[in-house]
Formats: C-alpha cells, sequence, structure tokens
C-alpha cells in the first residue's frame, strides 16, 4: 500500500504492525509522536501490547530491561535528553544481552537546550552496546524498524533506528507499507532461551560479575558486536526477496568511478544524493558513502566502497568534543589508517542544532574537495561547516 | 496466622551460604519474606547489600527466577516483568499465577529510587515492593540516607567534635507510600516474624501495588554484636522507633502494640551507631528524636482508632 507518512507516523505504523508485547515510553519533542500514535493504537485496540506510560526514561529503559529479561518483544522511543537519561541502563541492556529496540529521533544534546538535527545524542551513546542504525528517509526509517526486530533478536542485542530530527520526523514522504500480515510473518514469534517467568528453571540475571569471570563476560559481549554484520546483512537481503527494497550497511551512489567522495549519516545522504547528480551533469564524478550501519561500524564494506576514492570529504553532524572533529571522521581515519589507498580527508562538521544543509553548500563542498586534489594537500583537517565567525 | 512448622518444612527459596555478615537482618528478611509467598515469585533486587552478598557470580542465593538491573530501578525493572506477564499471559504463553516481588535498601527507595516506585505505584503494578530498611548506604560503607534516623553515625554523617552524626530527622517513606493509595502498604521487621508473613501474604493477595518497609538491623553499620540482631528488632518496636502497622482500604490499623511503650534510649544504647550522643555536651538530639518517634506514634494510635 502506497501511503504518504511522516518519519513519526511510519514508525508508529511498523511499530503497530510488529506489535510488540511490551511497549514502555515517554514523551520528548520530536519523538513524542511516535508514542502518541502508539498509545493511540493501545487504547483503540488495534495492537494487544501492554503499554507501560512511565514516569522517565531511565524507568523506560529499566522497563524494558525487565520486560525482555521476562521473555517480552518489546520496544520504546526516545530523542535527546531521553536517551541521555536511559545511558546507565543502555549498558545494562545490552550487557544482559536484552534485544530491546528504540525507534529514535536524532536531536541535539543540551546545552544550549534545541530541538532539532544533530547526531550528538545517540553518538553519545556509541560506546554503550547498541546497534546504531541512521536512516536517510522515511521509508528507510520504516523498513529500518522492522528489520532491526529480527536483527536485534538473532544477535541479542539491543539497537537503536533513528531519523534526523523534522527532517525526516515530521516531514511527508511517499512510503510503501508492508501488509499488515507480512510483518509478523516475517519477523516470526521472539524465541527465548531463558526466561525470568520460568519459575520451574529460576536463572539469576544481573549478577556481580568479579576479576575472576566480568572479562570473559565483557568479551562475549563484545564478540556478538563483532559478528553481527553478516546478521545484518543476512536480514537485509530476506527483506529484499520479501518486499523489493534493498538495503546495504553502507549506502553507496555512484561510486564506481568517484575520486572524490563525500561520507555521510542521515537524511544529509539524501541531500548530497541530489549534489552528485548535479556535480555529475556538469561532468564531475563525484559519489557518496552513507554509513547506514554505524555500531557495528561496516568497515570492510566502508573499505571496498573507498577504494578508487582520492579525496574524501567526511560531512559530521556531531563533534566529539576532543580537539579531533566529528565521530564518523574518527572511525574512518581508523580504519583508512592500513588502507594502500588512502584518501586525503578533510572532516566537515555541520549542521549542528538544525541547520540546514543545502544542495549548493554541498556541492561547494564537492570543488573544495577537487581544490584539494588539485593541490594534493588538506591546509586544515577540521573545518566547522556553516557557522558564524569562521 | 502463618504456622512456623509448616514455613520451616518450605524448600528454601532463599539459601544460606551467601556472603552477608553474620547476623545480618536483610537476609533473614528475604527469607521470611520469600517463605510467606503461596504463589510461585519472580523476584528483583536493587544494587545494594542484598544484592550483593546473595549474587557473586557464579553463585546466587536465590531459588526463584531473580533479576538485578541497577540502583534506582528495580521498581521499574519489576513493572516492566510484570508487564511482560501480562502480556505473555493475555496470549496464552503462560499459564502459571506468578507474583512480583521488589527488595530495595532505603537508599534505593527512599531516595535514589524514589520515582521510580512512586511511577511503579501510580501505575498500578502488582508487584510487591519490600523496603529492607538498614537506615543508611550499607553496600558503600554506612553512608547516610534519608532513612537515617537523628543523631546516628555514618561515614558521612560523623559523630564530630561540633556536629553529633545526622542533624536531620528521617523521611517518612511509609507515608509518603500510603499518599499513593496503594493497595497495601505496611511497616514490618523480622523480630515480629508472623507480622511479616501475614503482611507478605496480604501483600501478595491484594490486588494492586504493594509495599512493605521492613527495619532491617544491620549489625556492621548500627554497630553491634551478630546475636543481638533479633533483639535489636524487638526494641524497635518496643521504643514505638519502629511502629508495626498496616493501611488498606484507607484505613490504618496497628498490628503489634507494644505493652509499655519504652524510652528510645533503651534502643538507642543497644547500638554503637549511637554511643556518642550519650556522652554530648547535650541531649538535643536523643530529644528530638523521641519527640518524632512520639509525635508519630500519637498520629498513628489517632488514625487507627478514627479512621
Ligand atoms: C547510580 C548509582 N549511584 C551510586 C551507586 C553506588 N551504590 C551502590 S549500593 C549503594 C548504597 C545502597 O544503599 P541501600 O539501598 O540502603 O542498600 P544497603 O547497601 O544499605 O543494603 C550505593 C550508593 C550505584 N551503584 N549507582
Ligand atoms: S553490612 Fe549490614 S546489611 Fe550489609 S551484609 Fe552486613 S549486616 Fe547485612
Ligand atoms: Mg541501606
Amino acid at each position: 500500500m502506497i501511503v504518504a507518512r511522516t518519519g513519526n507516523e511510519a514508525m508508529a505504523e511498523a511499530m503497530r504492525q510488529i506489535n510488540p508485547d511490551v511497549v514502555a515510553a515517554y514523551p520528548i519533542t520530536p519523538a513524542t509522536e511516535i508514542v502518541q500514535l502508539f498509545s493511540k493504537f493501545v487504547h483503540d485496540g488495534i495492537v494487544d501490547t501492554e503499554f507501560v506510560p512511565v514516569e522517565s526514561e531511565h524507568s523506560a529503559c529499566s522497563a524494558c530491561c525487565g520486560a525482555s529479561a521476562a521473555g517480552a518483544r518489546v520496544m520504546t522511543s526516545t530523542s535527546s535528553q531521553g536517551l541521555a537519561l536511559m545511558h546507565e541502563i543502555l549498558f545494562i541492556a545490552a550487557g544482559l544481552r536484552l534485544p530491546i529496540v528504540i525507534c529514535l529521533v536524532n536531536r541535539s544534546l543540551s546545552s544550549p537546550i534545541n530541538i532539532h538535527c544533530d547526531h550528538s545524542d545517540t553518538l553519545a551513546s556509541r560506546d554503550a552496546g547498541w546497534l546504531q542504525i541512521y536512516t536517510e528517509n522515511v521509508q528507510e526509517a520504516y523498513d529500518t524498524t522492522i528489520q532491526l526486530i529480527k536483527i536485534a533478536e538473532q544477535a541479542l542485542l539491543p539497537g537503536i533506528v533513528s531519523t534526523d530530527a523534522f527532517i525526516i520526523s515530521h516531514g511527508m514522504e511517499r512510503v510503501e507499507l508492508i501488509d499488515d500480515k507480512d510483518v509478523p510473518k516475517f519477523l516470526g514469534e521472539r524465541k527465548v532461551q531463558y526466561s525470568l517467568l520460568d519459575v520451574d528453571n529460576p536463572i539469576t540475571i544481573g549478577c556481580l560479575d568479579l576479576q575472576d569471570y566480568f572479562f570473559e563476560h565483557k568479551r562475549s559481549e563484545i564478540d556478538a558486536m563483532d559478528h553481527v554484520l553478516p546478521i545484518i546483512e543476512k536480514v537485509q537481503k530476506e527483506f529484499g526477496d520479501k518486499f523489493g527494497r534493498y538495503y546495504s550497511t553502507v549506502d553507496e551512489y555512484k561510486m564506481d568511478d568517484a575520486e572524490i567522495a563525500i561520507m555521510a549519516m542521515g537524511s544529509t545522504g539524501g541531500t548530497a544524493k541530489v549534489a552528485v547528480e548535479r556535480m555529475r551533469e556538469k561532468g564531475k564524478k563525484v559519489g557518496l558513502v552513507r554509513c547506514r550501519v554505524y555500531r557495528p561500524f561496516p568497515e570492510k564494506a566502508m573499505l571496498k566502497a573507498l577504494t578508487k576514492v582520492k579525496v574524501l570529504g567526511i560531512m559530521d553532524r556531531s563533534d566529539t568534543l576532543s580537539a579531533l572533529g566529528g565521530h564518523l571522521y574518527n572511525d574512518a581515519r581508523s580504519i583508512l589508517y592500513e588502507s594502500d589507498t588512502r584518501p586525503l580527508i578533510k572532516n566537515y562538521i555541520y549542521g549542528l542544532g538544525g541547520r540546514d544543509i543545502s544542495i549548493e553548500e554541498i556541492e561547494k563542498i564537492y570543488e573544495e574537495l577537487f581544490d584539494i586534489q588539485k593541490s594534493g594537500k588538506v591546509d586544515k583537517n577540521i573545518v566547522y561547516f556553516g557557522v558564524r565567525g569562521e | 496466622m502463618a504456622k512456623l512448622k509448616e514455613l520451616a518444612a518450605q524448600e528454601e527459596k532463599f539459601t544460606g551460604g551467601h556472603r552477608g555478615c553474620a547476623g545480618c537482618g536483610a537476609s533473614i528478611i528475604a527469607r521470611q519474606v520469600l517463605m510467606a509467598a503461596e504463589n510461585p515469585v519472580v523476584v528483583g533486587a536493587s544494587t545494594g547489600c542484598l544484592e550483593v552478598f546473595s549474587t557473586i557470580y557464579p553463585y546466587t542465593a536465590w531459588n526463584v527466577p531473580y533479576i538485578h538491573n541497577a540502583f534506582e530501578n528495580v521498581a521499574a525493572t519489576m513493572a516492566g516483568v510484570e508487564t511482560a506477564y501480562k502480556a505473555l499471559k493475555k496470549k496464552g504463553k503462560i499459564k502459571k499465577d506468578l507474583r512480583f516481588i521488589a527488595f530495595g535498601g532505603d537508599g534505593g527507595t527512599y531516595d535514589i529510587g524514589i520515582q521510580a516506585l512512586s511511577g511503579m505505584i501510580e501505575r498500578r503494578h502488582r508487584v510487591l515492593y519490600v523496603c529492607y530498611n538498614n537506615e543508611a548506604y550499607m553496600n558503600t560503607g554506612i553512608q547516610r540516607s534519608s532513612a537515617t534516623p537523628r543523631g546516628a553515625h555514618t561515614t558521612t554523617s560523623p559523630a564530630g567534635k561540633v556536629i553529633p552524626g545526622k542533624m536531620q530527622l528521617r523521611k517518612n517513606f511509609t507515608e509518603i507510600i500510603i499518599a499513593h493509595e496503594p493497595a497495601y502498604a505496611a511497616q514490618a521487621t523480622f523480630g515480629f516474624w508472623n507480622d511479616l508473613v501475614t503482611k507478605v501474604r496480604k501483600a501478595l493477595d491484594a490486588d494492586g501495588p504493594s509495599f512493605i518497609n521492613v527495619y532491617a538491623p544491620c549489625r556492621l553499620g548500627w554497630a553491634y554484636a551478630p546475636e543481638k540482631t533479633v533483639k535489636v528488632s524487638k526494641m524497635s518496636v518496643e521504643t514505638c522507633i519502629w511502629p508495626l502497622y498496616e493501611y488498606q482500604d484507607r484505613k490504618y490499623r496497628i498490628t503489634v502494640k507494644p505493652k509499655e511503650k519504652k524510652p528510645i534510649t533503651e534502643f538507642l544504647k543497644m547500638q554503637g551507631r549511637f554511643g556518642h550522643l550519650f556522652k554530648w555536651k547535650d541531649d538535643v538530639p536523643i530529644k528530638e528524636y523521641q519527640a518524632e518517634v512520639d509525635a508519630i506514634w500519637e498520629r498513628l494510635l489517632k488514625r487507627s482508632e478514627t479512621e
């Protein structure tokens, strides 16, 4: 079915079709709508989910942990400060290997307080042990929400699927919805190996784990993250085979013959694709690599996409506040360290707090990357693009 | 009335061999509460002494399903467990009739966990929340909490040269919970084991959230010999420092009335944490504590008569 939906509406639709056992959530702009729409589904009897309107995101994440440990399929939704408030429990959910899924809207973190898009919220939780997938448009947000349930449950890892605040969360787009009955069929039921509710086989979850065992347990969690990419690829393929829309961990756009490329995440991918078209109309062979799956970092696919690239502009909608630039920049530089075909790299930190990025601006970045190719050197590695006084 | 013989014949749901101090009140509470439960239970615990000493990997003292999440969120975690149970039961995936119990220390309850507990009760999750109240953060080395009484020495309210222990009175937490109108609320202590067991059964039978604040003498933090634990527990009731009462259907009921209300000094002098008060230049701290105890007891007597 083809419909017009905003990102939030599409994520709520996906949740309706998934019909999770438990949703515990708390409102926050710009993700509030997801929670509101879902509450309406519950109160209208459209889903049979038990909805827990918790008193904070800390409790949302905690209740999700309890429910997931009890064997339920569990989802929540949040953004920015909400995710920050969950921070402590994010690590526990991952360490306990609870496959909770968060429908998240990327919004900048305070301070200053702001409600618009950047990626500082999820990137501040980068090391929590959650899968992170950044989507480009409404369709992808909807599709990925469904995929992520399956990925998380197979890998026993929690995951975040995100959209860009307002740009996607409130942007209305054409979306192809899957038939209601096909979503549960695609997902199947959650298979649970150990459940807290199995009173005949009691288990203890969340032990105190000291020097003699902690490291092995942490290592096994790391191992799960090390081995999850094939699961993601498999589910993406299954999804494509069933519903006709194929996704990859790294979205390559016109990369076959591109020596000049931009790397970005989220909705900027869509804007950059138009910029690529315009550049190519002018005869300039440029391309885009969009990092879709950000955690775990798809090292192999990324290196493969970049083999021919001579100059790479990395666009980060976040800063690590470490005098080392943005998050993607650091990850990309790290994987390229041992590459024989390492490109020249420049980091563009842009769009913080929702500052718009235009097609023309991205074209300007491409032009600059050509200048770098000509001169053979990068004068300044990290620039703050589109900020006054720079 | 529970029968001791029957209780003792049960399979242990909370076993010995854990690493609690000899004479630890919290461990007695865990054991008695689980003994009282007639349905199968699922248990949660907040970070604190009980959690630490009962679950050092690869060991566990819990013969029932158990989850520990973090310090401040046992109420939210168990709300999630109970909700999953409702969802899965509705779908026919669970057949048994289960009960849910959250254990939190006073720190995890009165202080850092108050919000999650308030939410759990307001949303009417059918969970019994048991606060094992040892009146300080014992696990981290006896720091003050809002449950620590006036005058008590803790490592963050030390008996100093100019300030004699904690300057503030305790928070009346049970009343905060009662203001939420739970299905059942009570105060108890293991020195009156039958009272505790009866209250746990009432709480688990009540169709809604319930709360029992169980006084939990701690031989280490309160500084007394381990074999005195039950005596200290009983003295807390005899001095009305820890009145045993319950609240249900908007009615208060005192469940154990001391024959003769003893002065609180009888209780204080049993414990090292109050030792400095008897050498202090004045009797202000003890008087203030006694006045608080008297006022609360008087009010309780009135409420349980008239309401
Ligand atoms: C968020 C957080 N803050 C602080 C701590 C450290 N901490 C662990 S247990 C504890 C005190 C527990 O006190 P209480 O709840 O009274 O339980 P008790 O140890 O006295 O049984 C503290 C402060 C923690 N684990 N998590
Ligand atoms: S310090 Fe107190 S509460 Fe902790 S184990 Fe020892 S007696 Fe029990
Ligand atoms: Mg305590």
